[in-house]
């Protein structure tokens, strides 16, 4: 009848999470802070994707943003300084099942966890790595950051940051195997949304640097670049395509195949504006946990099997009578 | 037969026409330039040895270099075998017989002090006609001074009667040696035939062929040539054996006990039992992750442990280190770890390859705050084998890291220990990922015990977030005083907890007497040996093996108490009195008497050094005539 038909269902999944499945504790992050707005996109996308909250993992490191998995319903590791990317990796060559989310500040990051950085690019293991820069130590009150623009007044450079800064796309565009780079502000919440999501659907590691402005310490660090004509917003088929809403306020827009790696660097370079979007994406690099996957399940008999092959190339078995002669 | 069984017996009767005599045991040395296959001809021989019944002890020469300069003295590569009419617990003393490829080889062993002064040699003699004039001097003005030592120097033409059954003497030397020794110990040369098909049974026909008649040819040539002939009589071990070193039987266990996450970083003494893990999990299944640095390996242990069944991380002293903060963070998140540790000399770089015991304070006491952790030590090779099996399961059951402490002595050495029958209960059961109660605490301490129940991911309802900050019970951020204090207290009871089960370690020897040795880790047989032999010199002796350091069982305390002195014998440094400027407001004692010093009250001395050197019974022994003698 009116070319309905008649026997129709909707399925509807026995759970539905709402977004208050994935809150826990209230955030005690400062009035104003970044982090809260990262927060927010993140648990629209586990709640759109409908992540169940209990396969889901959240590792952090130490800082202001390593608190996020305590903001989580989900699991969550709150580890060490520096070390979220090597126990998140732990997790996930564990458990293949598991949605695996990383938070890192800038000093996790691109300072006294650099190592596990420049690695985590080059295992590409299936995780994605939110870096919250917000260019300066918070939660140990203000010391420079290698992300901290030259000039920068900390209380560990009175007279003003000596060096320039480490530019964390750039780094992670310029190591092998790499194959998701993206980046976004805190204060683009639909672009971050996007964003994440994309990195989420993503094979591989995902890398997304979210500028983030920290009110107390560094309000005023992103002065040059809160301007929406100061960013600048990679379009792309292959990559995002904004809304209309997205594509009037932020009139600086460039298309940009996220496949052109160089392309990808040169806009990694750029200090002029702020290129929000995907950089870079690259599906075809080899996923280190598929790579050492373990294709079957061990049962006690191949465990025992093995051993015996084992104790078997090393067996010795005496010759009863002791000493023999030629 | 003439029973000989002491070297100086050997000597005297060494003289006149060739006899068979027969030893109690004796060790013997193949030493080369590395590549000449001193290890691998040592190996059968020990080998050929345990098949005839033998108890036997293997360990390895090795150069710190991969390719040293080739005849120097510290660039020797070899093997040490010790030989024994009865089981054999450690590497024994001197040695008795050496089978050198060249005289610098000898004399970097001779002046290590690692040969008897009358010891036999066996001596490549290509050197003394060789082309070039400098080796030739240097052979003969060596050969020249060895003259005025006791050493019993015969020289072989080696590569001479090589060359008149292979073309390159290099390759196949060590196989004709390994048949001279066969003669010399009256080995079964079936057996010998068989280790060679063994040895090379993925190289098939082509090469057992010539190594088989290089053998023989070694074999003939000593009957012919040689003056002497032993024989060294069955230990009557007839069950199956494994012989395999301490790496290799550490990551046996590690397959048995069903861990199969190992995150490594290469350091020596401890990579190669990665290597053999990695080989074998290539079978079974397994991963071997060869991490970014050591820090990482051991955050990825952890975190693989936080997501399921419990990993493992195999590291040295200078990993330890590094591991620090990871190790503190699976203590206060009780997450089960097992972590093993092949001591090797410190601090800092120290001696890469060469035996300390130096990381028992260490283990016990590092990372900042209170850290329980569990810290035990396989005495033997066999020990090895067993103690991932049970250390995974207590890193499971007490939520806690567990350190095993092995050392560079048990990781080239070699012992054979009596085929394991594997037990599934070796393996942990599958993890239960079904849902939690609501509410349930993820730290449901037991109030008596400490202990409660690990939730892990996929299980529905027990979200939380684990923390090194200081938490609550249901893992929340401590922010009141008494939260903290709640969860240390809970973290320490579970390693009392964990003390209750531990057995009183038996004494060696009588159970009081004016000496008591006290040891832990691979000391055990050498410590035991040196008792036997001052109980045969007629001191009250006996020796106390400890394979559980942090916590101790019960009962130590009383056993202590029944002896006039208590001495620790540990490879690790203490302050020598010999210094004057050492004296009882400064004294740095060694590891172990640390511990015992502080929680029993006693005044146990220590007798320790750091040259790096496996430990000889009658070292023991001497010190201890000095300590009757006063």
């Amino acid at each position: 009848m009116f070319g309905i038909n008649q026997n129709c269902e909707i399925a509807l999944p026995d759970t539905y999470y709402t977004l208050e499945d994935y809150q826990s504790n209230v955030p005690r992050w400062c009035p104003g802070c970044g982090d809260n707005s990262i927060l927010t996109s993140v648990q629209r996308l586990c709640r759109d994707e409908q992540l169940p909250p209990e396969k889901t993992v959240f590792v952090s490191g130490i800082g202001c943003s390593s608190r996020f998995p305590h903001y989580m319903g989900t699991y969550g590791f709150h580890g060490l300084h520096g070390r979220a990317l090597p126990i998140a990796q732990g997790v996930k060559i564990r458990r293949p099942d598991l949605d695996v989310f990383v938070n890192m500040g800038d000093g996790d990051c691109c300072s006294i966890g650099t190592a596990h950085w420049i690695h985590a690019v080059r295992y590409n293991m299936n995780l994605v790595a939110l870096l919250h820069d917000n260019e300066i130590y918070g939660l140990t009150k203000m010391q420079v950051s290698p992300t901290s623009p030259q000039g920068l007044v900390t209380n560990t450079t009175p007279r003003g940051a000596f060096l320039k800064p480490i530019k964390p796309l750039s780094v992670t565009l310029g190591i092998s195997n790499v194959s998701f780079v993206a980046q976004v502000a805190e204060w683009m919440p639909e672009l971050m949304y996007d964003v994440l999501k994309m990195a989420y659907h993503h094979k591989g590691f995902s890398f997304v640097r979210v500028v983030q402005r920290c009110p107390h310490f560094t309000p005023h660090v992103f002065d040059n670049i809160l301007s929406p004509d100061a960013a600048l917003l990679l379009q792309h088929d292959d990559g995002l395509r904004s809304s209309d809403t997205m594509l009037k306020i932020y009139k600086s827009q460039e298309e940009h195949d996220p496949s052109n790696l160089n392309r990808a660097r040169e806009l990694a370079e750029r200090e002029d504006c702020l290129p929000v979007g995907i950089l870079y994406r690259n599906e075809n690099v080899e996923v280190y946990d598929e790579t050492r996957r373990r294709k079957r399940a061990v049962t006690h008999e191949m465990r025992k099997a093995a051993l015996e092959k084992e104790f078997s190339k090393f067996l010795v078995e005496p010759v009863t009578g002791g000493n023999g002669h030629a | 037969m003439d029973k000989v069984e002491t070297l100086e017996e050997v000597s005297s009767a060494l003289t006149g026409e060739k006899k068979k005599i027969v030893l109690k045991e004796h060790i013997v040395e193949i030493v080369s330039d590395a590549g000449e296959g001193a290890q691998k001809a040592g190996q059968a021989f020990g080998a050929i040895s345990a098949r005839s019944g033998n108890g036997i002890w293997t360990v390895e020469i090795i150069p710190a270099e991969i390719q040293p300069p080739p005849r120097s003295k510290a660039g020797g590569s070899g093997n040490r075998i010790r030989v024994g009419s009865f089981y054999v617990t450690n590497a024994g003393d001197e040695a008795d017989l050496v089978v050198a490829f060249n005289e610098q080889a000898l004399l970097g062993r001779f002046e290590s002090d690692n040969l008897k002064p009358n010891a036999i040699i066996l001596l490549e003699n290509k050197w003394r006609e060789h082309a070039d004039p400098e080796i030739k001097k240097l052979y003969r003005d060596t050969m020249e001074e060895l003259k005025n030592t006791k050493l019993r120097i015969y020289e072989v033409p080696m590569e001479r009667e090589c060359l008149k059954i292979v073309d390159n003497a290099q390759r196949g030397k060590n196989m004709w040696a390994l048949g001279m020794l066969c003669s010399v110990y009256s080995r079964d040369m079936e057996a010998a035939r068989n280790e060679i098909r063994l040895t090379f049974a993925k190289k098939g026909e082509k090469v057992i062929k010539p190594n088989i008649d290089l053998l023989e040819a070694g074999y003939d040539w000593a009957e012919k040539n040689l003056d002497f002939k032993f024989e060294i009589p069955s230990a009557g071990i007839t069950k199956p054996q494994i012989v395999v070193n301490g790496n290799q039987a550490i990551a046996l266990g590690v397959v048995a006990s069903g861990m199969d996450v190992c995150a490594m970083y290469p350091i020596t003494p401890a990579t190669s039992a990665s290597h053999f893990l990695s080989e074998i999990f290539e079978n079974v299944g397994g991963v071997v992750h060869q991490a970014e640095d050591e820090i990482a390996a051991a955050a990825f242990a952890v975190g693989a442990s936080y997501a399921g069944k419990c990993a493992v991380t195999i590291t040295s002293g200078p990993g330890m280190s590094l591991k620090t903060e990871v190790l503190g963070l699976a203590s206060m998140a009780e997450i089960p770890l097992v972590i093993v540790d092949v001591q090797r000399g410190g601090p800092s770089t120290g001696l890469p390859t060469k035996v300390e015991q130096g990381d028992l304070l260490m283990s016990v006491f590092h990372t900042h705050g209170d850290a329980p952790k569990i810290v035990m030590a396989p005495a033997t090779i066999e020990d090895c084998f067993y103690a991932p099996i049970t250390a995974r399961k207590i890193a499971e059951t007490f939520r806690m890291p567990v350190y095993v402490l092995s050392d560079a002595n048990l990781a080239t050495g070699q012992q054979p220990f009596t085929k394991p029958e594997f037990k599934e209960e070796w393996v942990a059961p599958p993890f239960d990922q079904s849902p939690v109660p609501k509410g349930k605490a993820p730290y449901d301490w037991d109030e008596e015990t400490g202990l409660s129940k690990r939730i892990i991911p996929g299980q529905p309802n027990g979200m939380h977030t684990v923390t090194g900050l200081a938490h609550s019970n249901m893992s929340k951020v401590a922010y009141e005083p008494k939260t903290n204090q709640d969860g240390c207290d809970s973290r320490s009871k579970k390693l009392a907890a964990f003390q209750k089960t531990l057995q009183t370690p038996k004494v060696y020897g009588k159970e009081s007497g004016d000496v008591l040795l006290v040891g832990w880790g691979s000391t055990k047989g050498v410590i035991e040996e040196a008792v036997d032999a001052a109980n045969e010199k007629g001191y009250a002796v006996s020796s106390l093996h400890l394979k559980y350091l942090q916590p101790m069982a019960s009962g130590i305390k009383e056993i202590l108490q029944n002896y006039k002195k208590v001495i620790t014998i540990e490879i690790n440094y203490s302050d020598d009195r010999k210094y004057q400027i050492f004296d009882e407001n400064n004294r740095r004692y060694a590891n172990l008497a640390w511990l015992l010093r502080a929680r029993y009250l006693i005044d146990v001395d220590n007798w320790s050094n750091v040259y790096g050197q496996p430990m000889k019974p009658h070292s023991i022994l001497d010190m201890l005539n000095e300590h009757f003698a006063k």
